[in-house]
């Protein structure tokens, strides 16, 4: 057990810090909870969608009406059923997004623009006739040349996706449309005179491959519209305000009409933020006038949603002699798939963000592909970038002699530096999370044969926003929260702890639930590392309202001012000898006298959420190389994190965990893998490999906790950050193991094999 | 086409379903059961998330068909706690945080509970191959093996 975090000293908490049972635990180990596939409504029917065989075709024409005739189909639904969208950017949280596009995306209109674009979708009677119907419409493809690959997409001569594309953030901007959807860059200083300035410059090109969020729990929702137009949706999703407000603008209905109601959602990564079905299945049962139920297979998981991009990052680091780094550049090329998008904002601006460097400049492009439309992925954008920058701030360590994590040490961003995307940091644990992995037994423990050490850091901004709870002071004490943020690993503990450490109360005495969309104000979605940063302080909020209210009620019973009165302890009390001697009041007396006082109590918190900060990682990563294989084996692992405060550290080691393992998929095993005809060739567990436990090995933890200081608890968010480092943790462990610089992901058998034997041919391969 | 009339029994009570000839042992227990505890992940017997013991044999039941339940006695997430008392296994799924999201967890759980009755004794090692047909994306793993070596630690009276 960790020991009780002391604030300035003082009291330690009762429960922040400490590790009780979650609340919503029970549920999730007797099949009881209910996933976005597992709620039947009366009479539904079941949902599926035609999807393009096509990466690349012009739609000419849709023919549904064999389908529609077909006994026990009630309804079909195409692109003529979805108005258009104007070209519009609207702020969606992290990213944009363009309803243009988004309408085209949840069902292709000119042209399908990658396999498994939805062209079409049905609802029957019973999955079998579903089935059936779809093999019933006739859509008359004209196909066209595909593009896949980022840099053959932005040749001169690629296929076009959208004839009406102009790079943006080009000056003046091209006359000719081109795949290239966006240019940005980033970054301050002079990097011409600050290469100048360096003894040793090391530059390299990254590839990395499309990976998916892999999430287990494939995308689901049912959905119900009455003959009035009240509609209500159940659906697993990051964020179901989100869904609300992208349904009603796609369907051309009021929001008020549409309640959506969210699962539990069985993994999401940032890959439940966008909306595939839920429109569909609205528009089917519409038309249907009864419900309709849409799952996904795994293959339309892969083929349809996530993936996060594939890209090239050319770095150059150049650094003096002591070991200072002077300068700082990387271009960036990402894949967004079919839609302008692609992460490579976030990946520019994080590239360099874990070092103070004076002379920055970093560009990237956001490239349009006939691969399905990018949706976030855990630090969207950053692993590919701090991948690259990694290595090669590796690479300036061995090429100068110095040990890695000094080098990061005298380079590393504190409280005060200037930011390479703009502004200056607060208070930030970068320092700390390298201070101790250099005192940690693992950075200095032996390593066996064939075996090599790598270390990486990572840097992630981490957000706050919209974010609404309630909080009700039940008859008989008891409370009943309520968040908007889907639990998508244990918030509802963190949300109970930090509510029962403002009340003085048992977390026992309060249930939390997830509210739907009619029952509270707007809440951005879980993502961002945001839920237990946001809806923690929204939570802290309610609660002293709460206690506010307790006090008023206390104060009237004891016929003084308010200010006589004070809480403390799960009681109000009269505050110091003038108040008059009055035994406290509970929050279970007060509850019990509501009635009489002035009615029920409830505290509800609406806010923008400010204040979030950054969280920085350290990893230390060991593999295994066998020589004769090309296997790579990650044999021992520790993440270092600051995660301001862990409300509950058991769930922030599991961040920690889960981002490490994801992030080792990434390194070693996971891609996206086409066919030169375009086509998605491993849609599946099988051929796109996720680590399974004999994989990994135990994953060790340290948490380094430098409070926020604008969070009640000191929370920054952890979620994200832990899927940067172990990229290029695992390749500088690699290229210490085997003696090569491994540029390109992931570092499958094949690839490490080819590359082994190459270094052996030239007499450069330690195994 | 007509249905077919299957009779098996499941957490042991008898129960009798009609299903087509395509539909699998999971769409059963789901969408004629309601047993929605058991989830399906891919359907293609990869990621273990709808393990279920037949006749006290781990399978996917997404890789077995529905009639193949004829007479069977068939074991469900559902069936593991006895009344208000939860298995070692989820007890220490909980003390361990060993879930984050919860919907491999079941599946986990299942097949957890076939290795510690077949092996009450594990290593870490044997854990992880004979749990390595589960696809857990959110933990690691790291909690998952401790919970489940914990558990057989408790089960041997250790």
């Amino acid at each position: 057990m960790q020991e009780k975090v002391k604030t300035n000293g003082a009291v330690a908490f009762d429960w922040v810090g400490t590790r009780p049972l979650r609340p919503d635990g029970v549920d999730k180990v007797t099949g009881r909870a209910r996933f976005g596939a597992d709620l039947a409504m009366q009479g539904q029917l079941v949902g599926k969608v035609l999807r393009s065989p096509h990466p690349h075709a012009r739609i000419r024409s849709i023919d549904t009406s064999a389908a529609a005739a077909l006994p026990g189909v009630k309804a079909v639904v195409t692109r003529d059923d979805f108005k258009d969208q104007p070209s519009q950017l609207i702020p969606a949280g992290e990213q944009m997004i363009n309803y243009r596009d988004v309408v085209r995306n949840v069902m292709a209109r000119e042209k399908a623009l990658y396999e498994g674009h939805a062209v079409a979708a049905v609802a029957a009677t019973s999955a079998s006739i579903a089935k059936q119907a779809l093999k019933l419409i006739k859509v008359d493809y004209e196909v066209l040349p595909h593009v896949i690959d980022v840099v053959e997409a932005m040749k001169p001569r690629a296929p076009l996706l959208h004839d009406d594309l102009i790079t943006a953030g080009v000056e003046p901007a091209p006359k000719a449309p081109s795949n290239v959807a966006k240019r940005v860059e980033i970054g301050h200083g002079d990097v011409v005179f600050g290469f100048r300035q360096a003894d040793v410059v090391v530059e390299r090109t990254f590839t990395t491959q499309a990976v998916h969020q892999g999430y287990i729990e494939p995308h689901a929702c049912v959905a119900s519209v009455s003959e009035d137009g009240q509609a209500d949706v159940w659906c697993t999703t990051q964020g179901h305000w989100m869904v609300r407000a992208q349904c009603a603008r796609l369907l051309g209905w009021e929001t008020s009409k549409i309640r959506v109601t969210a699962s539990e959602i069985g993994g999401g990564f940032g890959g439940k933020t966008v909306v595939y079905l839920e429109p569909l299945a609205l528009a089917l049962a519409k038309k249907a006038r009864r419900p309709v139920k849409m799952v996904m297979t795994r293959e339309e998981v892969f083929q349809a949603s996530g993936p996060t991009s594939g890209a090239t990052a050319h770095v150059k680091i150049g650094a003096k002699l002591d070991g200072r780094i002077v300068a700082a550049e990387a271009e960036l090329k990402y894949q967004a798939g079919a839609f302008p998008g692609s992460p490579v904002q976030p990946g520019a601006m994080c590239a360099f963000a874990p070092y103070d460097v004076e002379n920055v400049k970093v560009v990237g492009y956001d490239v349009v592909t006939n691969r399905p439309k990018v949706a976030a992925y855990r630090a969207p954008g950053a692993p590919i970038s701090e991948y690259a920058v990694e290595c090669v701030v590796d690479d300036i360590a061995s090429r100068l002699g110095m040990d890695p994590i000094e080098l990061r040490l005298k380079n590393a961003a504190k409280q005060g530096t200037k930011a390479a995307y703009g502004p200056k940091l607060g208070p930030v644990g970068f320092v700390e999370t390298l201070v101790a992995a250099k005192a940690h037994d693992h950075w200095h423990a032996p390593l066996g044969k064939n075996q090599g050490r790598g270390i990486a850091s990572g840097f992630w901004f981490n957000i706050g926003g919209e974010t609404s709870a309630s909080l009700q002071l039940n008859e008989d004490g008891t409370l009943s929260l309520t968040v908007g943020t889907p639990d998508i690993g244990g918030s509802r503990a963190s949300m109970c702890m930090m509510a029962a450490e403002e009340l003085g109360v048992d977390i026992d005495s309060i249930r939390v639930q997830i509210g739907d969309t009619g029952q509270l104000g707007f809440n951005f979605l879980t993502g961002g590392s945001r839920a237990t940063f946001s809806s923690g302080m929204a939570t802290v909020e309610a609660a002293r309202e709460v206690i506010r209210e307790a006090c008023k009620r206390a104060a009237k019973l004891w016929e003084l001012p308010e200010d006589a009165v004070e809480f403390r302890k799960g009681a109000v009390r009269p505050a110091g000898a003038n108040a008059g001697k009055h035994a406290p009041l509970t929050l279970r007396d007060i509850a019990g006298l509501a009635g009489k006082t002035g009615g029920p109590i409830a505290g509800y918190a609406r806010i923008n959420a400010q204040g979030a900060a950054p969280s920085f990682g350290t990893h230390i990563a060991d593999v295994e190389v066998d020589p004769e294989t090309g296997k790579v084996t990650v044999v021992r692992y520790t993440a270092i994190q600051d995660a301001g405060r862990a409300i509950h550290p058991s769930y922030v080691e599991g961040q920690y965990q889960g981002g490490v393992a994801q992030g080792i998929g990434w390194a070693l095993n996971e891609e996206y893998i086409y066919g030169k005809d375009g086509k998605l060739q491993n849609p599946g567990f099988l051929d796109y490999r996720v680590p399974v436990a004999s994989d990994l090995p135990m994953i060790d933890t340290v948490i380094v906790e430098v409070p926020n200081p604008r969070h009640p608890y000191g929370v920054r968010g952890v979620g994200e950050t832990p899927i940067i480092p172990p990229l290029a943790a695992v390749a500088n462990a690699v290229a210490d193991a085997t003696g090569v610089r491994f540029a390109d992901l992931p570092m499958s058998p094949p690839r490490v094999l080819a590359a082994l034997d190459e270094a052996r041919t030239r007499g450069t391969a330690k195994i | 086409m007509a249905k077919h009339h299957v009779a098996a029994t499941v957490n042991g009570d008898p129960v009798e379903f009609l299903c087509e000839t395509h539909d699998t042992l999971l769409d059963a227990l789901r969408d004629q059961l309601g047993l929605t505890g058991t989830k399906e992940g891919c359907g293609t017997g990869d990621c273990g998330a709808c393990s279920v013991t037949v006749d006290g044999r781990l399978v996917c039941s997404c890789l077995m068909l529905a009639v193949e339940a004829q007479g069977t006695s068939v074991g469900t997430i559902e069936g593991m706690a006895e009344g208000e008392t939860l298995h070692p296994l989820q007890r220490k799924f909980l003390d361990h945080a060993a879930l984050q999201c919860g919907i491999c967890t079941p599946g986990f759980l299942v097949a957890a509970k076939a290795l510690l009755e077949k092996h009450p004794e594990p290593t870490e090692t044997e854990v992880r191959y004979w749990l390595a047909g589960n696809l857990c994306r959110c933990t690691g793993y790291d909690k998952i093996v401790r919970a489940v070596l914990d558990a057989a630690a408790e089960m041997r009276g250790a």
